[in-house]
Order: C-alpha cells, then sequence, then structure tokens
C-alpha cells in the first residue's frame, strides 16, 4: 500500500514544530482520514476538531500545502504526490494545542449583530425569489476558513475593528432577509468595519460553501453603507423627505 | 462546596446543543429560568446540521388533505405500533406550530408557488410533508435557534464534555463535566438538567454519525439512576456512501428518493418492486436497508458492495438545485456526478429509536429533575423512525422539556451537592492517566465498533448477540485498562477513554434488549424469529441499572384511548 | 482576544507562506495588461491626433470636445478620460486585481504581507471608491456617445457601409456595454436594494432586471478585461489607419 508523508504541526501557544508521521493511502481518502490514522495508531494525544466529516458542518479547518482547507474534504490524491503534506493549524487564530485554535473571537462579534427581527405586521408570506439570494448566505458552515485568510484579520490584526467576512455574509442573510425589518448598516460601517475590506476575494477563493461572499455579500453590502454614508445625492433625499415628514 | 472546582448554578442546565437542545434552552429562558447550555463541541456544529431531508409537519400547504391525524397514522404504522401513542399525537398535533415559529425566528425554507413553506415527498409519510430548505435543513434550524438563544441569553459552555450527573437523594442536581481544551473540572449545579445529547452511532464502524454520537447521555442517565427503554431500535438508513473506503457511512439523504431517485441492483433490476411494491423507494427505511442489504447479501450488490441509486433521470439543475450537498458530497468525495450517473449506497447506522425514557407531556425522566429530549429520548418513534420525523421531534419535545424543566426549576429548592460524587467522578474520568503501558483507547473502540457491526447489525440471531456479550465483557476490561500520552490539555486519547464508558454501556443495553425481544418488528430483525409478535408488539423493553449489573425488564404498553384508535383505523 | 503564541511554522515576514505552488505568478498578467494599458492610454492621450478617420472615432476621444483647440490647448482626450478611467479606477473588479496586483495587500491568499499601517477602503484617497456609482452614470452617458459613434461607423460619406473598423468599434461598444451593465453598483441600484422584492413598488420588473444583471455580473472580470483589450485595440486600430500606417478594408 502506498504511504504518505505528513507533516503536522504540533505544539501549543507557547510554539512547537513540525512532526513527521507515515500514513498508509486508502483510494478516495482525505487529509482528516490521515490524521485519524496518526491518532489511532501513532500519536493518540494528536488534537483535531472534528464533527461530521462530511463537509456540513466546518469544524476541521486547516491550512494544508499553505492553503485554508477543511480536511475532510480535501483529497490526498489531489495533493502533490511523493512530496510531505504539511499540515498546520489556523494562522489567523490563537493555538490551543496542535490543529486545534481558539476561534472564541468569532462567537463574540456575532453576538453585536442584531438578531432578525420580525418588520412589523409581516405577513409571512414571501417567494422564492426572495429568498433565493438570502438561502446562498445562510449555507455557511462556519468553518472560519474565510475569516482566516482575511488580510484583514491574518496580516493586519484588525480583530477590534473589523468582522471579518464570515460576519458580513451573516449580516447579508439578515439584512435582506425579506421579512427583516432592522437596518444594520450603521454597524457594519462602524463596528464590522466593512470600509477596510478591500475587496480582493480570498475569502471567496476559499469557501467550501461555493458562497460568493465579495460579489453576494460584501459588495451589495458596500453599496448599502454608500446609500446611508457617501452618497450625497440620497442624503439630500432624505433630508428633503424627513423636512416634509416633520 | 469546595473552591476547588469552577462552578456554575442554573435553574436549568442543558446538555447538548443541537435542535432539541437549543430549543429547550430557549424555551427555559422564555419561562424566566437562567439556563446553560453544555456542548461537546463548538456551538453550531451539532450533529443536527447533518440533518438533511427536512421537517415533517402536516401543515397541508402542499396536499390539502394532510393533518395531524394522517401523520400520527403515518408515524405510528411506521414505528410498528410500538410508539408512545401520546407523543406520537402531541408531536402530529404541534409539528406546524413550531414549523412557523422558527420561521418567525428567522428560518427561510423553500417556497410554494402561493408564497408558503414548500414541502416534500418522503418515505413512509402518505402526503407530502417535509418542509425543507434544499437538502441542508438541519443546518438552518440550529443557526436560527443557536442565534435566538444567543440573543436571549442562555450562558454556553462550548467544548465541555458531562462525565457524571450529580443525585441529591432521588433527585438530579447538577453534573461534573471537564472543558475539552485545558482538561479541568468544571461543576455544574442545577435544579434541572435536559439530556439532548443525541444518539449512539460511533459504537458502530459504518455510520452516518459524528465522533459525538457516544451515547454519553443514554449512559450517564442510565448511571445516574434513569431508564433506557427500547434500546434494541438502532436504525440503519438504507443509503450511505459505501465507496471510497474513506467516506464509508457518509450519509446520502433520502430527499434523492423522495425526489425520485430509483434504486437497482447490479442487474439493472429496480429491486424494491419484490419488497414493497406499493411505495417502492419510499418505503419506511427499516425496509428499504434491509432489501438492500439482502440484494447484496445474494449476489446482486454493485462492484463494492451496496445498490445503485440513480437521480440522473432528472434535469441536472433540478439536482444541482434540489440537492446541491449531496451533488458535491460525489463529485469531490467519490468522483461521482449524480447528474449524469448513479450512486453506490448502502446501509449505514443512523439514529437511535430508543433511549432515556420519559413522560409524553414533560420529557421527564424516571429520575426526577432529570429531561430528556430528541434522539436521547424514547418512545416517539417505536420501532422506527420515518425520515423529517426527527427535526419535527427536536423541536416539539425539545420545547416541552424546556418548559416542564423549568417549571420544575420554579417549584423545587435548590439542591445540595455531594462532594464525594465529584471526587469519585473526577478520579474515575483521570484514572487512565494513572495507568502505564496499557492499551490506546482507539484499539479498543476499533474492537467495539467490529463487534457490533458484526454481531448486532441489521439482521441479528441469539448466538450471536450472546457472543457480543461474551467480546463487551471482554472490551469493558481491557477499557479499564487502558492508558493515555501527553497530557490533560486537548487530548483526544484520553476523551475518548471516557466516551469508550458511554459506548460501552449503549452497546450493552442494546444487545441485551435485542436479545430479549424475540420478534422482527421496524429496525430489530431477528433471523431467529423473523415474524411479528403480537405479544411483544405489547411490551417496551427496559432497562436500568441493578446495582453494578444491568437490569431488564418489560413493561406493558399503556392502552391507546378509543379516538386515536379510531384516528388509526380511519385510513385516509 | 488573546495575542497568538510564537509558533515555529507562522509566516510573519513578506511573501512567507507554505504553498507550494507559484502563487506570485497570479498576478503577472494582471500587472502586464493593466500597466501596458496605461501607458499606452497615456500616450496616446497625450497625443492628441490620429484619432479620427473617414467616419470612425477614436473611443478614446469620445465625446470628442473642442477639437478646434478654442479654448483648451491640449489633447482632446485629456477633457474625458476622467470619466472612463474613474469608472475602472474605482470598479469593483479592479479595485481587488490592482490591491493584490500593484499594492500586494495581499500578494496572494495566505501569503504574508508587509507589515505596514493598514487603512482599507476607510480612508483618503480610497474612500473615495465609494463614489463608483456616480462614474457608473457618468459611464452611461458614455455609452450614448459611443454608441453613436458605432452608428456613424457605418455612415461613409452619406452611404450605408461597413468597415473593418465599423467592427471593431461595434464588437469594443458591445463589450463596453456589457461591462457596464455588469457593474456591482448598478445591479444595486437596480434591485439589489430591495430586502423583499414581492413586497416593493415594481418589486416584480425590478426583480427581473436585478436577476439577469447579476447573471451579467458574474462575469463583470471577464467583461472588463475584454473591455480593456477591446477599447485599447478599437483606438489602436483607427490610429494606425489615421496615421497612414493602413488602409481600412471595406467590407461593402
Amino acid at each position: 500500500m502506498a504511504e504518505a508523508l505528513l507533516k503536522v504541526f504540533r505544539g501549543n501557544k507557547d510554539g512547537g514544530q513540525s512532526v513527521e508521521f507515515k500514513v498508509p493511502v486508502a483510494p478516495g481518502m482525505v487529509v482528516l482520514d490521515a490524521l485519524h490514522y496518526i491518532q489511532g495508531h501513532l500519536a493518540p494525544d494528536l488534537a483535531v476538531r472534528w464533527n461530521c466529516k462530511a463537509g456540513k458542518c466546518g469544524s476541521c479547518s486547516a491550512e494544508v500545502n499553505g492553503r485554508p482547507r477543511l480536511t475532510c474534504k480535501t483529497r490526498m490524491d489531489s495533493l502533490p504526490q511523493n512530496e510531505p503534506i504539511t499540515v498546520i493549524p489556523l494562522k489567523t487564530f490563537p493555538v490551543i494545542k496542535d490543529l486545534v485554535t481558539d476561534v472564541s473571537w468569532n462567537y463574540k462579534v456575532n453576538k453585536k449583530i442584531p438578531p432578525f427581527t420580525p418588520k412589523p405586521g409581516a405577513s409571512w408570506k414571501f417567494y422564492q425569489d426572495d429568498v433565493d439570494r438570502v438561502q446562498e448566505f445562510r449555507k455557511c458552515i462556519e468553518c472560519f476558513l474565510c475569516q482566516n485568510v482575511c488580510h484583514v484579520l491574518r496580516d493586519h490584526d484588525k480583530y477590534d475593528q473589523f468582522g471579518g467576512p464570515r460576519f458580513f455574509v451573516r449580516v447579508a442573510g439578515l439584512d435582506m432577509h425579506p421579512m427583516d425589518g432592522v437596518s444594520r448598516t450603521k454597524l457594519l460601517k462602524n463596528d464590522l468595519g466593512i470600509g477596510l475590506c478591500n475587496i480582493t476575494k480570498c475569502c471567496t477563493e476559499v469557501c467550501p460553501e461555493d458562497i460568493h461572499i465579495t460579489d453576494n455579500a460584501i459588495i451589495p453590502l458596500k453599496e448599502r453603507v454608500v446609500d446611508e454614508f457617501y452618497d450625497p445625492v440620497l442624503w439630500i433625499v432624505r433630508e428633503i423627505r424627513g423636512a416634509r415628514e416633520t | 462546596m469546595s473552591d476547588r472546582f469552577e462552578t456554575h448554578e442554573h435553574d436549568v442546565l442543558v446538555v447538548g446543543a443541537g435542535g432539541a437542545g437549543l430549543r429547550a434552552a430557549i424555551e427555559a429562558l422564555g419561562q424566566g429560568a437562567s439556563v446553560g447550555v453544555v456542548s461537546k463541541s463548538l456551538l453550531g456544529k451539532a450533529h443536527t446540521v447533518m440533518a438533511e431531508g427536512g421537517i415533517a409537519a402536516a401543515m397541508a400547504n402542499v396536499d390539502s388533505a394532510d393533518g395531524w391525524k394522517p401523520h400520527f397514522r403515518d408515524t405510528m404504522r411506521g414505528g410498528k405500533m410500538l410508539n408512545n401513542w401520546r407523543m406520537a399525537q402531541l408531536h402530529a398535533q404541534e409539528a406546524p406550530e413550531r414549523v412557523k415559529e422558527l420561521e418567525q425566528w428567522g428560518a427561510l425554507f423553500d417556497r410554494t408557488e402561493d408564497g408558503r413553506i414548500l414541502q416534500r415527498a418522503f418515505g413512509g409519510h402518505t402526503f407530502r410533508r417535509l418542509c425543507h430548505v434544499g437538502d441542508r435543513t438541519g443546518l438552518e434550524m440550529i443557526r436560527t435557534l443557536q442565534d435566538r438563544g444567543v440573543h436571549m441569553g442562555f450562558d454556553v459552555y462550548m467544548e465541555c464534555t458531562i462525565v457524571r450527573l450529580l443525585t441529591d437523594g432521588e433527585r438530579c442536581a447538577g453534573a461534573l463535566a471537564y472543558w475539552r481544551e485545558t482538561g479541568r473540572f468544571v461543576v455544574f449545579k442545577a435544579k434541572s438538567v435536559v439530556m439532548a445529547t443525541g444518539g449512539i452511532g460511533k459504537a458502530w464502524p459504518i455510520t452516518s454519525n459524528s465522533w459525538e454520537y457516544t451515547g454519553d447521555g443514554m449512559a450517564l442517565a442510565y448511571e445516574a439512576g434513569a431508564e433506557l427503554m427500547d434500546m434494541e431500535f438502532v436504525q440503519f438508513h438504507p443509503t450511505g456512501m459505501v465507496w471510497p473506503p474513506g467516506v464509508q457511512g457518509i450519509l446520502v439523504t433520502e430527499a434523492v428518493r423522495g425526489e425520485g431517485g430509483i434504486l437497482r441492483n447490479k442487474n439493472g433490476e429496480r429491486f424494491m418492486e419484490r419488497y414493497d411494491p406499493k411505495r417502492m423507494e419510499l418505503s419506511t427505511r427499516d425496509v428499504v436497508a434491509r432489501s438492500i442489504y439482502t440484494e447484496v447479501k445474494e449476489g446482486r450488490g454493485t462492484e463494492h458492495g451496496g445498490a445503485y441509486l440513480d437521480i440522473s433521470h432528472k434535469p441536472a439543475e433540478y439536482v444541482k438545485k434540489k440537492l446541491p450537498s449531496m451533488y458535491h458530497q460525489f463529485k469531490e468525495l467519490a468522483d461521482v456526478d449524480i447528474t449524469k450517473g448513479a450512486m453506490e449506497v448502502g446501509p449505514t447506522l443512523h439514529y437511535m429509536m430508543g433511549g432515556i425514557r420519559v413522560e409524553a407531556e414533560t420529557a421527564q425522566s424516571s429520575l426526577p429533575g432529570l429531561f430528556a429530549a430528541g434522539e436521547a429520548a424514547a418512545g416517539l418513534h417505536g420501532a422506527n423512525r420515518l425520515g423529517g420525523n426527527s427535526l419535527s421531534d427536536l423541536l416539539v419535545f425539545g420545547r416541552r422539556a424546556g418548559l416542564a424543566a423549568a417549571q420544575h426549576a420554579k417549584e423545587t429548592p435548590a439542591p445540595n451537592l455531594d462532594e464525594g460524587q465529584i471526587t469519585s467522578g473526577e478520579s474515575e474520568a483521570l484514572s487512565a492517566f494513572q495507568r502505564q503501558g496499557g492499551e490506546n483507547p482507539y484499539a479498543v473502540h476499533r474492537d467495539l465498533q467490529k463487534v457490533m457491526q458484526n454481531l448486532v447489525g441489521i439482521f441479528r440471531i441469539r448466538e450471536d448477540m450472546e457472543k457480543a456479550l461474551v467480546e463487551l465483557a471482554k472490551l469493558k476490561e481491557r477499557a479499564a485498562h487502558t492508558s493515555i500520552e501527553g497530557s490533560r490539555m486537548f487530548n483526544p486519547g484520553w476523551h475518548m477513554s471516557i466516551e469508550l464508558k458511554s459506548m460501552l454501556t449503549v452497546s450493552e443495553a442494546v444487545t441485551r434488549s435485542a436479545l430479549m425481544r424475540e420478534e422482527s418488528r421496524g429496525a430489530h430483525s431477528r433471523i431467529d424469529f423473523p415474524e411479528l409478535s403480537p405479544e411483544w408488539g405489547t411490551k417496551n423493553s427496559i432497562i436500568w441499572r441493578d446495582g453494578s449489573a444491568m437490569g431488564l425488564r418489560q413493561d406493558k404498553l399503556a392502552e391507546m384511548p378509543a379516538e386515536l384508535k379510531q384516528v388509526l383505523a380511519e385510513d385516509k | 482576544m488573546a495575542e497568538s503564541g510564537a509558533r515555529t511554522v507562522k509566516a510573519p515576514e513578506f511573501g512567507q507562506t507554505l504553498r507550494g505552488d507559484s502563487w506570485w505568478a497570479e498576478t503577472i498578467p494582471v500587472v502586464l495588461l493593466l500597466g501596458g494599458f496605461g501607458l499606452y492610454a497615456t500616450l496616446r492621450a497625450f497625443e492628441g491626433r490620429f484619432y479620427e478617420w473617414g467616419p470612425y472615432l477614436s473611443p478614446f476621444y469620445s465625446p470628442l470636445i473642442d477639437e478646434h483647440h478654442r479654448w483648451w490647448k491640449l489633447s482632446p482626450a485629456l477633457l474625458i478620460l476622467g470619466g472612463p478611467l474613474g469608472f475602472r479606477a474605482t470598479c469593483y473588479y479592479y479595485r481587488k486585481a490592482y490591491y493584490r496586483a500593484f499594492f500586494q495587500d495581499p500578494p496572494a491568499c495566505a501569503v504574508s504581507e508587509w507589515k505596514r499601517t493598514y487603512k482599507g477602503e476607510t480612508r483618503f484617497p480610497f474612500v473615495l471608491q465609494n463614489i463608483h456609482r456616480y462614474f457608473l452614470y457618468f459611464a452611461i452617458i458614455f455609452l450614448f456617445f459611443l454608441w453613436k459613434d458605432v452608428f456613424q461607423a457605418f455612415n461613409f460619406d452619406g452611404k450605408f457601409g461597413m468597415g473593418v473598423g465599423t467592427l471593431v468599434l461595434l464588437v469594443n461598444i458591445i463589450l463596453l456595454t456589457t461591462y457596464t451593465l455588469s457593474c456591482h453598483s448598478l445591479r444595486h441600484l437596480a434591485g439589489g436594494k430591495l430586502d423583499c422584492f414581492s413586497c416593493a413598488t415594481f418589486g416584480k420588473p425590478r426583480y427581473k432586471v436585478w436577476h439577469w444583471l447579476s447573471i451579467l455580473n458574474e462575469r463583470h472580470m471577464w467583461f472588463a478585461w475584454m473591455s480593456l483589450i477591446s477599447v485599447g485595440l478599437a483606438d489602436f486600430y483607427i490610429r494606425l489607419v489615421a496615421s497612414g500606417a493602413i488602409q481600412d478594408a471595406r467590407i461593402f
């Protein structure tokens, strides 16, 4: 049986190093299978986060050969053969142990976003055309690969000022919900720092659910922010309307 | 209480953050209770996200003749009349309300032409009844509940595993747990505890279940003195992936058949004609799983030991829209384009009908203060669960459990914690660290899976199960002598050594119950007793802890009231 | 959030990554094409001649203002180029392309950047990207002129005809139009800003428009490049013809 050489990060917040493991390769095997083999036979204390192993829960995110991936969907035969496979934890979040990182920051950001709030008198009668767009955003499995690859977090450490692609997708899912009655535009501009995003699309490239994060969520939200904060004509229109109403 | 342990106090402690746990927590919060939710993994990763097909609720949006009565009837018939009829009734009556509520909390279901929630056909359901979101209904449900709960303000304890329920005399008083991250112990003091821990699939090798499904909730409840019921009824889903080996067991949603998928054997025969000509592919799961198994056993299986499931006769765009995750799953993991070719599928362990015995109205177990909902609880599904009835179960009985748990918390004084239970729980959990040179717990787990797959699988026979009991005893012994490498910080080997104990308990309960029930009913098929037995049809099998041994008895089902009998008698 | 601890595998310096592929090659075509076009367009804009021949007018010079230098002494192209230039400079696609290729921000996905103060699009000058829709309005006006030019390119001294130049201008205007129609801002204004199509006045037609524009929008990058190349080539063709380097071939 063929063998693969894995170089897996082992360590904790104080540091660590790559450790090599030889793993037998079976047809159709994914990187997570290889990690399980290591746990089961070579290093039972290798820390790996995973749940469904079917690409539905978004737990097993890591960087395989330098690319952010779900290890359960990364086929061994899709990687260069006869070369070691490096597996390291998500770079953007602090390591807890081995491949497990502390992603709690994401849950804190999520708490800032006002939840779904129905419009007063919502009829609950709406159509597929109204929901298609939002259903795309709701495919998100919170693997946080987009957060990990986003350079605003990864390289510029803007954890205090920026929400990250995942939460733009979430806000898009709420703001474009046909029955939602709250605007989150101000939050986007001020607390989630959507202006820091320079739409360089790495989030879209890594999304395992094929959500068009940049084109369908972030850019439309940026346009909504423009409506409210940057478009002088709309500002005048609002002022006039406001004056009339009062 | 000693301050050696981090301690948290809540009115209601919910164990498990899947659909049932979150729904329970939301309800208890709504009642003004302080609520803590403990979850083995991160919030939002629960097994519920894997539910694909939909939520069964008789809303009659598509088929106007539907109503709670047909849904009740389908559920009872699917469960081979072993269901708790009161639960089946409540479930059928309350599910539509629970779905509407979910929509009002922001869930976005697929729509009908006239702007209502769309419903699809599913195995065993007379009408098109499953409210769905493509093939990711469970994810939609979890996100909706998660966000509602988070903003209502429950405390979430993520990546935290319960190792023991604490009791105060004859009532549940809280739980002892450890943080997976640090390995430190934490004590929860609670007036009510809701078990929403899901199933037991990880005791079998070919399963659609995630690592979390180690039967913790059932084992913990059992240890604390609660009764388990109908543990022999373990559902094999007919369609799991069979190739390549790495993906064996991953679920292929029943929605494929709901949308018109056809099953064929290697000779191209549509073999369901022979097993259930009326319902064909949309027969109940037990029947379809046994049919595929039989085809393979009799030499008509596919190359990798399964059956072909084909949806490629439908337009490619339709398949991609209605079954997007299946399309990607096969494309990425098996190099199969399901819009062009057939999938290879075979039975995979999917669901536990049995579990903690509960009262229908309150979801309270036989241990006061301990409640259970969802897959961890028994009763609703009887001998076999219908697809789509699980998500509705989570909502209906999650809510009921949360309500009753909050009520119970209001009516009872704070319990006292017994430090002896805590320290003994701690030292037991840590025991594997004390031993040197023992076995890797993963090796014991692999062998347990082999025993359950080979001896307590789809078809069962006395000799096999007796052998399984002997093997389980040996495995228990081995599990007690495993040892651990490394520290207590996020150490999966250590976690496995603890979960092994739960898996061994539930495996034994399954085997003993299955051995006792001398008939074939629903998901329980005995080669030596192939027929339904009218006598067994009136009995639930009950498991309880009798000192250090496992107690086993049969309890008679409650008499069904005349009006429900009437409902069952009406055919349409 | 806790500071991420030291990790030997962390890639802290510019360009450091564990990616084994040639990630640095991704930006080369962008640098060459965008840089090349920029250079060519600047030269041509200042040149101020060879922009007109027979019925053809170079898109760089359309609409033609103060052709006879009554009040504007420099090349007439300089009067109008700000419009299309601004539209492209603030375009959501080009922003991605030049932030990556020219600012190395980021150089590629999961490749480390220089450490420096990063303000994204929140400060001058990049905060001006937010007025992209106003450049869109200009671009739409320009489209009218350019379509007019194409119609004129069929008019050979009062007779209907077609030369290679006509075709060049026709292909160019089609690409420019699809590029403009696939604009993210247009998609937003047409219907994207609505939350509930079925609840809004004119919701149905706006949904339809939004839906079709969204399909075009998916190919915005493709249209951006094709129209950039076509507009450059169209100008280049007219320059060749106008300067007498080649002869325009009449088709009929």
